[in-house]
């Protein structure tokens, strides 16, 4: 009993924590994907913009995705939401909850990435650099230029290289400004998704945690039983197999005796444990038939019960006819030619 | 039931270090995140004290929250706030004592990024550039009010090409970050003193009440855990009933159907116990489907 529950409570808290591995693991993947990815701002008006939200909201969608698809529990749920009726009723708040609980844990990669991305900067950057107040911080005396001209030159200010504007705006000003919002930005981000990550988990108790209890225990045992039923038909097609192929040898064997009736019967009084096991095939040749006809015919899927040594009627009809009369015949020929 | 017990006070005992691994895994991650973190004070006259007030003051409610989220005992306590009373009465002390535990392990990590910005300095200059009275520097005493708010806004950013190698902006930064680690060491010292004194003199003060009110928390939380680990076992058992009922009255179909057949013997059962009376792969199929489209009810009575 002690050790049962201890390996139940260990599956239990593995099934969660390995879910909160998971999603520890894709946070730590993302942060990585971001340091490891090359930004090139492209520095031109309008391309800018698009590339720069481009990264800042195409990866966290992948990584949502992809939070759900490594997730084992969408197919449960699935199967939960699709299935007939049936004689057990199904219960919504149950399925909210495994919504929820998957759902949050999605989540988290894709909140890391934004908010490492907004902190670094370089996105803002790339993505408003066209945008910066010129009254506010650009220099008091600058040419005079079309405003195509000046939006050219702005998109220029993340590539410090090729930038031409320094009597318009300071290139180091306009990069600190920008990236002063972002990290703001940043900042605001994650604060609010932890006050809210903190409301959703303190407000819980406060308001409906009988209901929690039942969603929570009936999606465990939704899960369980899923895994039982799948341990069982595993079992229950193993003896099926072990039956079947016994039947089949049963069935050469018997060929094979009747094929044989000239030989010596094996006394059945030192017929150990091992020639029981044989059943009945010890050369070569008789073991390349049951191969061969193992593969050609199959038995069907239909366990007869254990055939009557009495000559009865019943039992020759319960038997199914597991060999064709063509290996038969191959039997014949074979022999023939020794 | 030695193993039991063994096995019980390593749990008791590693909630509590769980807390506390928690709380310092938080308060090193703070640490690196302040290194990590790209710091670029905007050196303009009115942004300059909200990015550095913001970065000082935001991360750490941000880390308190984490504290409070990651901590397993918060959601115990809420609980034991919040439920009825039923037939168990509810104790203020033991929710007081679970609070205070649990507001001084969040505490832990916010405290530590204040006191690594003020040590660094950094923050401060940011912050407080703008508002240093210009008169007492040498480079900024001659220049108009207009000017001057510029350039000591400027101070923080030594790239700046006004600013690189002017020896003002080096005093002031100079001034800004002697006072910044005076008052982060001075807030280290206060803090320290403050726990020193509290954790010396606790035994002088209602000793046993804390004994209790300590037994009782923790006896809440053991509680809790073990309750979620019966049900555990409870919907394992309440499963494998449930589909073993399952099967047979799928065996019961089958006989039903079976009926010509006159000998269906105990043997027959006996013998293919495992395989429960299914046989067949149209029995297997529509005990499949059957799975499926008419899953059991939640009653094994």
């Amino acid at each position: 009993m002690d050790k049962f529950r201890m390996i139940f409570q260990f599956f239990q808290s593995n099934q969660e924590s390995f879910m909160n591995g998971i999603c520890g693991i894709m946070a730590l993947a993302s942060t990585q994907m971001y340091s490891a990815f090359d930004f090139n701002c492209p520095c031109l008006p309008h391309y800018n913009l698009a590339y720069g939200l481009g990264i800042l909201l195409v990866p966290p969608f992948i990584l949502f995705l992809l939070g759900f698809v490594l997730n084992n529990n969408i197919s449960m749920l699935a199967e939960e939401w699709r299935r007939p009726r049936g004689r057990r009723g199904k219960d919504a708040a149950v399925l909210r909850y495994m919504c929820c609980s998957m759902a949050q844990r999605a989540m988290i990669a894709p909140v890391v990435w934004l908010a490492v991305t907004l902190l670094d900067g370089k996105c803002i950057t790339c993505a408003f650099c066209t945008l910066v107040p010129l009254e506010s911080l650009g220099n008091a005396s600058h040419p005079h230029l079309s405003q195509g001209e000046v939006q050219r030159v702005l998109a220029r200010i993340p590539c410090k290289e090729i930038y031409n504007g320094q009597q318009l705006i300071a290139n180091e000003v306009a990069v600190r400004y920008l990236r002063c919002i972002s990290q703001a930005l940043g900042w605001c981000f994650v604060l609010l998704m932890t006050t809210l990550a903190f409301l959703v988990r303190s407000l819980r108790p406060c308001f409906s945690q009988a209901a929690f209890l039942k969603s929570r225990y009936w999606s465990h045992y939704i899960d369980i039983e899923r895994k039982l039923f799948d341990e069982t038909c595993a079992e229950h097609a193993r003896s099926f197999a072990k039956v079947c192929i016994q039947q089949f040898f049963e069935g050469m064997s018997t060929d094979l005796e009747a094929a044989h009736r000239h030989l010596p019967k094996k006394a059945p009084a030192d017929a150990g444990e091992a020639v029981e096991k044989l059943l009945g095939i010890t050369d070569q040749g008789t073991m390349n038939m049951a191969l061969k006809s193992w593969h050609r015919c199959k038995p069907p899927l239909h366990l007869h019960p254990p055939a009557q040594p009495t000559g009865n009627g019943w039992a020759g009809e319960g038997q199914p006819p597991t060999h064709p009369s063509a290996p038969r015949k191959e039997t014949a020929a074979y022999y023939s030619w020794v | 039931m030695d193993r039991f017990r063994m096995i019980f006070q390593y749990f008791q005992s590693n909630s509590e270090s769980v807390m506390n691994g928690i709380c310092g895994l938080l308060a090193l991650a703070s640490v690196k995140m302040y290194t990590s973190l790209d710091f670029s004070c905007p050196c303009l006259p009115q942004y300059n004290m909200a990015y550095g007030l913001g970065i000082m003051f935001v991360p750490p409610i941000i880390l308190f929250l984490c504290g409070l989220i990651l901590n397993r005992q918060a959601l115990v306590m809420l609980e034991e706030w919040r439920r009825p009373a039923g037939r168990r009465k509810k104790d203020p002390a033991v929710i007081r004592y679970m609070c205070s535990s649990i507001m001084q392990r969040a505490m832990v990590a916010p405290v530590v990024w204040i006191i690594v910005t003020l040590l660094d300095g950094k923050c401060l200059i940011c912050a407080f550039s703008g508002s240093m009275d210009p008169q007492k520097f040498v480079g900024f005493a001659n220049v108009s009010t207009e000017q001057v708010q510029q350039l000591l806004a400027k101070v923080p950013c030594k790239d700046d090409e006004l600013m690189r190698n002017s020896t003002s902006r080096k005093a002031v930064s100079r001034y800004l970050r002697c006072c910044s680690q005076a008052l982060g060491w001075s807030i280290l010292l206060i803090l320290i003193i403050a726990a020193f004194l509290a954790r010396w003199l606790r035994p002088c003060f209602n000793q046993a009440t804390l004994l209790q009110a300590r037994h009782w928390s923790n006896y809440i939380d053991i509680e809790q855990k073990i309750f979620e680990e019966t049900c555990c076992e409870h919907s394992r058992l309440f499963a494998h009933k449930c589909i073993l009922h399952f099967f047979e009255s799928m065996q019961q179909e089958i006989r039903l159907h079976r009926f010509s057949l006159p000998r269906e013997g105990e043997e027959a059962e006996g013998e293919e116990g495992p395989l429960q009376g299914i046989t067949d792969q149209d029995q297997v199929n529509k005990l499949l489907k059957t799975w499926y489209y008419e899953k059991p009810p939640l009653d094994v009575s």
